[in-house]
């Protein structure tokens, strides 16, 4: 094993020292396979360094002081020496591979556009974090120079891999986001009610990728493509446009009248407490909404269809026009009024207390307004909705 | 690098929804014949419109779970998934016989197979007959069985009723159940009145629906009065006005849908060495011994 971790001397006592990495035989050979590819003379780059075939199947190394003639056993020593660059190299030539999205978050994971070689090798050793949507993930490296990845809720942080269900198969991720921690279905899979308990403590890059994609389905496809500057948005009146059969009628809610209506359903649906993608579609090309679009790492491109679906509901409700109801309530049933749509629209129903008559959405308060509010029709202060029901 | 992507209904509301798909892509990744097996839903994520940007390969086959031709095979998902100048004619089909279309997918700017529908292959015919073996755990069931083959009629999409009587008449061809016949939900036949249709005093019931949902757990064994409401549950088989019912649920959720998706793929031009062989193997129903 060569001294790679003098680079970190010079940078002071308190930074993280890069760990011992042993050149492994499969990046060797990856590194002989590359260079057997190429023309004679047609340098192979790491950082800091270039190796190349000559003429006579000898190697060249050149990395500020160039060596010549070096047999493959040479190479292999002089390698060994830069293990963390070659290993590098490797991992992500070789082992992430080519594909955009794949390739861009796992060098995103540990900044390696921005990064040394030492400096991520020494930061790995000691765990980077990154959050993505509710995830945790941490990524370390191994003596090796292998990367892996420990991927979990974040509520999870900190918590023994053995008190976690432990799973290496990308695809059991599937079964971890169908339901939330009360059971119910998440018809959405970036809604902020990922349960958690789980843990995939051991990923290679690859399956790191395929856990996030099968989590947050697209997430780091649309984020790649945003960050290559090619994100395409569809906003609300083209994808309105777009619907057909049963889902037709929702271009007819927008009346060029304005906007307000989405800015409602962007409100409902996209605010970062129902939705961790940060809504990057506005009206139109030229209108965006008045409501914040959420701080998300990933963009939502387009109105997913659950906004749809509740759209054509709304479309139906908003045709009504209002009208005149009268009836009387006390200045705390209004309130209390106010308290029950407000639990229900936060989904903090269950948080409240039983006896807790202090507040408005408390079942009994609930149950008390109902029984002397309701006709035996369940009418609000006994007026029917249509007048002529009466 | 060759890709598969099924794409499905999915649901907002029901989790059982989207389980045969995932069942399916993975008894297909089991084969090894794709590189990569990718699923896409209507309801669920990632979406139509998203599902081809989270694809590698450059030779991708597109397999709709869907049991017939119609609204969404010929709309709804060439739209969402951007298929260049898609138009049904590209097909060429009769309702039946749609096979595949080679179009440039505006997402990705590849080329993508946009297969027909797993409903209306021919092998379908056998899966339905599989399903039939599943619910009654008989590898010979036929002697002394009838079979009713039951989907929408024509009221929501004339290819509806076509497949399930293309399904029927070629499973009577074969001579193995004693009647087959195709009911309808909407429509005559229909499958309300199921023990007037047969002699038989045995009954399987195939639905020819992807996955089991609202339409094959509430309301298929209440119009045939296997219960009189769902939530109290049925045995199979159940006995309706003398007639022994054997309800076998969704036949998208038998394990040789996966057979289908492969053959969809195949017929399109995917290389798939010895993966059909090796679906119809593992997914066959014990012969008890
Ligand atoms: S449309 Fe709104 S709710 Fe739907 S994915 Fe985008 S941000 Fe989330």
């Amino acid at each position: 094993m060569g001294d790679s971790t003098s680079a970190t001397d010079e940078a002071g006592d308190d930074a993280p020292a890069v760990p011992d990495i042993d050149l492994p035989g499969d990046a060797f050979d990856a590194v002989l396979d590359a260079l057997a590819d190429r023309e004679a003379g047609d340098p192979l780059r790491f950082e800091g360094f270039s190796v190349a075939r000559d003429e006579d199947a000898e190697f060249v190394l050149d990395g500020g002081d160039r060596r010549t003639g070096l047999s493959e056993r040479d190479l292999h020593a002089a390698l060994d020496e830069r293990a963390p660059a070659v290993t590098d190299w490797y991992a992500f030539e070789r082992v992430v591979g080519e594909f955009g999205p794949r390739r861009a978050f796992v060098r995103w994971i540990e900044d390696a556009d921005g990064e040394t070689v030492a400096a991520r090798y020494a930061a790995l050793a000691a765990g980077v974090e990154r959050a993505w949507g509710e995830l945790k993930i941490t990524a370390t490296v191994t003596d090796r120079g292998e990367r892996r990845y420990d991927v979990r809720h974040a509520d999870d942080a900190g918590v023994p891999v053995d008190d976690l269900d432990a799973h290496d198969d990308p695809l059991d991720a599937r079964d971890l986001v169908t339901l939330d921690e009360k059971g119910r279905y998440r018809p959405l899979k970036t809604a902020p009610s990922l349960a958690g308990g789980w843990v995939f403590p051991d990923l290679g890059p690859r399956d790191l990728y395929e856990t996030v994609e099968t989590i947050y389905p697209a997430t780091v496809a649309n984020w790649h493509r945003e960050r290559e500057g090619n994100l395409d948005v569809n906003h609300w009146r083209e994808t309105m446009e777009r619907q057909s059969g049963i889902y037709g009628v929702v271009k007819t809610w927008d009346r060029g009248e304005g906007h307000e209506h989405v800015n409602w359903v962007a409100e409902a649906c996209c605010d970062d407490s129902q939705c961790l993608k940060r809504r990057e579609w506005g009206y139109d090309e030229d209108t965006d909404l008045d409501v914040d679009g959420g701080d998300g790492v990933f963009p939502c491109r387009e109105p997913c269809s659950v906004v749809v679906s509740a759209a054509r509901k709304w479309t139906r409700l908003e045709s009504e026009q209002p009208r005149t109801y009268e009836f009387d309530l006390t200045p705390s049933e209004k309130e209390q009024v106010e308290d029950i749509i407000d639990a229900v629209a936060d989904g903090r129903t269950d948080e409240i207390r039983e006896a807790d008559t202090k507040e408005g959405a408390n079942r009994y308060r609930t149950r008390f307004l109902r029984a002397k509010l309701f006709d035996d029709e369940g009418n609000l202060g006994g007026v029917p909705t249509d007048a002529d029901e009466e | 690098m060759q890709s598969l992507v099924i794409v499905a209904h999915g649901s907002h509301l029901n989790p059982e929804s989207s389980a045969p798909t995932y069942d399916h892509a993975d008894t297909i990744r089991a084969t090894g014949a794709f590189d990569e097996v990718r699923t896409g839903f209507w309801k669920e994520e990632p979406h139509f419109r998203e599902v081809l940007r989270t694809v590698e390969g450059d030779e991708v086959y597109v397999v709709p779970l869907f049991v017939s031709e119609g609204y969404f095979t010929e709309q709804v998902i060439p739209r969402e998934l951007r298929l260049d100048g898609w138009d049904v004619s590209e097909w060429g089909s009769d309702g039946l016989s749609a096979d595949q279309a080679t179009l440039v997918a505006e997402d990705i700017d590849r080329e993508v197979h946009y297969c027909g529908p797993v409903g209306t292959h021919r092998a379908m015919t056998d899966v339905i007959v599989r399903r039939a073996e599943s619910v009654t755990d008989d590898p010979d069931v036929g002697d002394d069985f009838g079979l009713a083959v039951v989907g929408h009629g024509t009221e929501r999409n004339e290819n509806s009723a076509k497949a399930i009587e293309y399904h029927a008449d070629r499973i009577a061809e074969r001579d193995r159940f004693d009647e087959v016949k195709a009911l309808y939900m909407d429509e005559e036949p229909e499958v309300d009145d199921l023990p007037e249709h047969f002699e038989s005093d045995d009954v399987v019931l195939v639905p020819l629906f992807i996955a089991d949902g609202y339409h094959t757990q509430e309301d298929i064994p209440e119009d045939v009065g296997l219960c009189e409401d769902h939530t109290e549950g049925y045995d199979v088989p159940e006995t309706v006005d003398g007639t022994r019912i054997w309800y076998a649920g969704a036949v998208g959720t038998e394990p040789l849908m996966a057979d289908v998706v492969l053959e969809r793929a195949a017929d399109a031009g995917a290389s798939l060495g010895t993966a059909l062989d090796d679906v119809r193997e593992t997914t066959r129903v014990a012969t008890g011994d």
